[in-house]
């Protein structure tokens, strides 16, 4: 049956190829417009850790002076450095850490080769697990190396690649800036997207080159980067920054049960109650437990331009669909005769409509394929901006099935009220204009 | 007229549909337009700095240990031999340039001594050494340049005295004093405006290293200083040998100590180009979309029209046998389209509205200027009257006999 109803529809796309061609190409427009938009948009909002993400928080405490006091008021992004300890170390988490990015100075020994930097995470030793990243050799540093300044550090594959090539990199020292450091793990490549536990120096860099202990760096004033927010005058050139009242580390931590996210979230109140007491903290307790989606959607990490351009390209794909619908319809309607006979003939209105939706299927897979075609090329041009994000427009397996489902969806949604106009025309009047 | 409607009356779902095609696209392109206009506005607006042949590099020493004293001379030296390069006119260190992309030092000040926070905040403070204004090509619209003995040593995150001359933009003049001269002026900083500098000129323009909306763009002081930890080298070369010298800095400032890494450089014209990557992106991206849109809806509308001709062949046969010229019945589809598109301007003008509305709200975008709704208007008519014209020559080819035969 359906393989008739195809035959008749392509004798009949066949009849006016000129129109069937337009209709392919309005859908192809629209559905690769908006595919490629939407992908940036996936690939920009996705999850950057699945299957941990639900588990991890950031918390927020506001430790600044009553100057500029508003209630309600959103804590810094940021954590200070006292904070960031005391939280650290009373451990309420299943994991926690403190970071902050930076720069090293890599300086290799042999071959006479430039020193080059590298982007450096400076943190604390729970990052690993509670992130699950993954090692290629060796594994991260203890919680006792954080407390003894130890001089280790974690570099990614591709820095160990570069440096040592084939050979073992665990166990090797290397000297960044002035001092050296014993090599204890390299981890695989690994660069979430959104580059979510650092927000501060955008939302898609690629990941970083090096880890190392958090307090290593600040003994060994490391070139510590971000963002640094700071409350009252002081002056910034010989700055300390664990005494400065200042906001400078992202703090994540691990919260299993909804029972342990609750106790967090009481805890924070009573620690800035107590710190408040110990005069540090002046403002009213003022904390803020955000998941890690929720951390996303706070910061508003996909650019606005990127939802602009998605708008846009939705706007074009409803005229593409309006200007099919109207297509269809003069193309049903100037059928009336054929109609008109093949229901006098015994067709039920069934058939019919079956018949004529089996033509905008057919024309709905041909536009889906000039659609996955120009969603390619669309992406190819998004890759070729300088964009933080554009190396990362690829169409994956779902996105491509999801344009094929798109473009089948909207034509055939699209043929329903043409074709519905069309099984209704009496075929006693088709008949007799004939 | 009459008949038109009349006839129309027959097709109002298909009216309906191309009525709202138009609407949509007239929503979509005036829109797009306005996006299209706000985007190049931006991108004329003149950094205040001459840039033809001026050329920057940012460098940082590996070595430590050494005191201000150590950078200061290692400065000086890397500026004299820039300087040496055959084409180079001047060699000058500043902390950021317009357009640069780079975060920089913001700060605090008041017009009025002691006062306990200050007035105007998120100031951006450019810092140069000797030749800033002259190297630059900073026009100055009141006043003078800095004198020598006004270049100090002064770091802005040192909570120090500034240096005692301080040039100011007109925006920021005209924020600061409205209606009254600002040369002269004492501008406060730091801690409750402990310490004060004056105003000995005004620049026309200066832009800010980065832009944030329009607003605010040329909120910036200019402080002469004799050396600037980090920072950047600026050159101002020969126009034609601009990209040698470019190729050749790393050779030379090797030369003084290559126990260095170059961070950065190009040609300042490039870098202004680099900072609006992303509008011209957006604008060519509008255009396709608008062209496509365009493109479309004519098509659409040849569609119908031809649909109709053929449909309707049989009652311009008898139009045409009972004494209806050829140009009558061009005339008529000709007026048919234009009622259609009217139609459609119409609504599409309320959703033109509805949608910079929406936008306004979501991205802050600017309020859409009327004058951009009758340009996409005449677009469209323009655009229906030329996709009608093959259809309704063809219909006006019709010959009378055609009445005589039956279908």
């Amino acid at each position: 049956m359906f393989g008739y109803y195809f035959d008749l529809a392509w004798r009949s796309l066949r009849c006016n190829p000129v129109l069937t061609a337009l209709m392919v190409l309005a859908i192809g427009l629209g559905i690769g417009a908006s595919m490629t938009m939407i992908t940036v948009l996936h690939v920009m909002s996705g999850d950057p850790l699945p299957g941990r993400s639900a588990q991890l928080f950031y918390p927020q405490l506001d430790p600044r002076g009553m100057e500029d006091y508003g209630q309600g008021e959103d804590p810094p992004g940021q954590m200070a450095w006292i904070d960031a300890m005391n939280l650290l170390h009373a451990r309420k988490g299943v994991h926690q850490a403190a970071m902050s990015g930076g720069q090293v100075t890599v300086r290799p020994v042999q071959g006479g080769k430039r020193a080059f930097y590298s982007d450096a995470r400076f943190t604390t030793a729970d990052f690993f697990a509670m992130f699950d990243v993954p090692f290629a050799q060796g594994g991260g540093w203890s919680a006792e190396d954080d407390d003894k300044q130890a001089r280790v550090i974690v570099i990614a594959k591709t820095l160990a690649d570069k440096l040592y090539g084939e050979r073992q990199a665990v166990g090797k020292i290397l000297r960044l800036g002035q001092n050296d450091f014993r090599i204890v793990g390299v981890i695989k490549p690994w660069s979430p997207i959104p580059h979510f536990y650092d927000l501060t120096s955008g939302g898609y860099q690629d990941g970083e080159q090096v880890f190392m202990p958090l307090s290593t760096a600040l003994a060994l004033h490391q070139g510590i980067g971000g963002s640094l927010e700071c409350w009252g005058y002081m002056s910034f050139d010989h700055l300390d920054r664990k005494t400065a009242p200042c906001s400078w580390l992202q703090f994540w931590v691990q919260l299993d049960t909804p029972a342990q996210q609750q106790a967090y979230r009481e805890f924070l109140v009573s620690y800035s109650q107590q710190q408040k007491m110990l005069g540090r903290f002046v403002r009213p307790p003022n904390t803020r437990l955000h998941n890690l989606m929720g951390w996303l959607d706070y910061n508003k990490v996909v650019p606005g331009s990127v939802q602009l351009q998605t708008l846009l390209a939705l706007g074009f794909l409803l005229v593409c669909l309006v200007n099919t619908v109207a297509l269809l319809l003069v193309k049903f309607l100037r059928r009336g005769g054929e109609m008109g006979v093949r229901r006098a003939m015994g067709a039920s209105m069934r058939s019919i409509f079956a018949q004529l939706l089996a033509e905008a299927t057919l024309v709905g897979l041909c536009g889906g394929v000039v659609g996955v075609l120009l969603a390619l090329f669309g992406l190819w041009v998004v890759r070729q901006q300088p964009a933080q994000y554009a190396g990362l427009a690829h169409l994956d397996a779902p996105m491509l099935y999801a344009t094929f489902a798109l473009a089948l969806c909207t034509t055939v949604l699209a043929a329903m009220f043409p074709a519905w106009r069309a099984c209704r025309l009496p075929p006693a009047r088709a008949l007799k204009i004939q | 007229m009459h008949p038109i409607l009349s006839a129309l009356k027959h097709h109002k779902t298909t009216v309906a549909l191309v009525v709202l095609e138009i609407a949509l696209t007239c929503a979509i392109v005036s829109n797009a337009l306005f996006l299209i206009g706000d985007r190049l506005s931006n991108m004329q607006l003149s950094t205040g700095v001459a840039d033809n042949g001026l050329v920057w590099v940012s460098s940082n020493s590996l070595r430590e240990g050494g005191t201000p004293g150590s950078a200061m001379s290692l400065e000086q030296a890397d500026l004299a031999a820039l300087r040496g390069m055959p084409g180079v006119t001047a060699a000058l260190k500043v902390n950021s340039l317009p357009l640069l992309n780079a975060s920089m030092w913001r700060s605090g000040i008041s017009v009025q001594p002691g006062l306990p926070k200050a007035t105007f905040n998120n100031i951006a403070m450019y810092l140069g050494t000797p030749g800033i204004v002259g190297g630059l090509g900073i026009r100055l619209e009141q006043g003078r340049d800095f004198l020598p003995q006004e270049y100090a040593d002064y770091s802005p995150s040192a909570n120090q005295a500034p240096p005692s001359a301080v040039i100011v933009t007109r925006t920021l003049a005209d924020r600061l004093w409205p209606g009254q001269s600002a040369l002269g002026q004492p501008i406060f900083m730091g801690e409750k405006g402990k310490y004060v500098t004056r105003v000995v000129g005004v620049t026309t323009h200066l832009l800010n290293p980065t832009l944030a909306g329009r607003a605010n763009s040329e909120d910036n002081l200019l402080l002469p200083v004799r050396s600037i930890p980090g920072g950047m080298y600026v050159l101002r070369t020969e126009p034609s040998v601009r990209d040698a010298i470019l190729r050749d800095i790393p050779t030379v400032l090797d030369r003084v100590d290559n126990d260095r890494i170059i961070t950065g450089s190009n040609s300042y014209a490039r870098t202004v180009s680099d900072y609006f990557h992303d509008d011209r992106a957006l604008i060519w991206l509008l255009l396709v979309v608008i062209g496509c849109l365009l493109a479309l809806t004519a098509l659409g509308v040849v569609g119908l029209s031809s649909f109709w001709v053929q449909q309707r062949t049989h009652q311009i046969g008898i139009r045409r046998a009972i004494g209806a010229t050829r140009r009558d019945i061009l005339r008529y589809f000709q007026a048919e389209n234009f009622l259609i598109v009217s139609g459609g301007i119409a609504l599409g003008l309320l959703l033109a509205v509805a949608l910079n509305l929406l936008l306004m709200k979501q991205y802050e975008l600017p309020r859409l200027p009327l004058a951009y709704l009758p340009v996409a208007a005449l677009v469209l008519w323009s655009l229906g009257q030329l996709a009608v014209l093959g259809p309704a020559l063809r219909a006006a080819a019709v010959p009378p006999v055609v009445a005589t035969r039956l279908v």
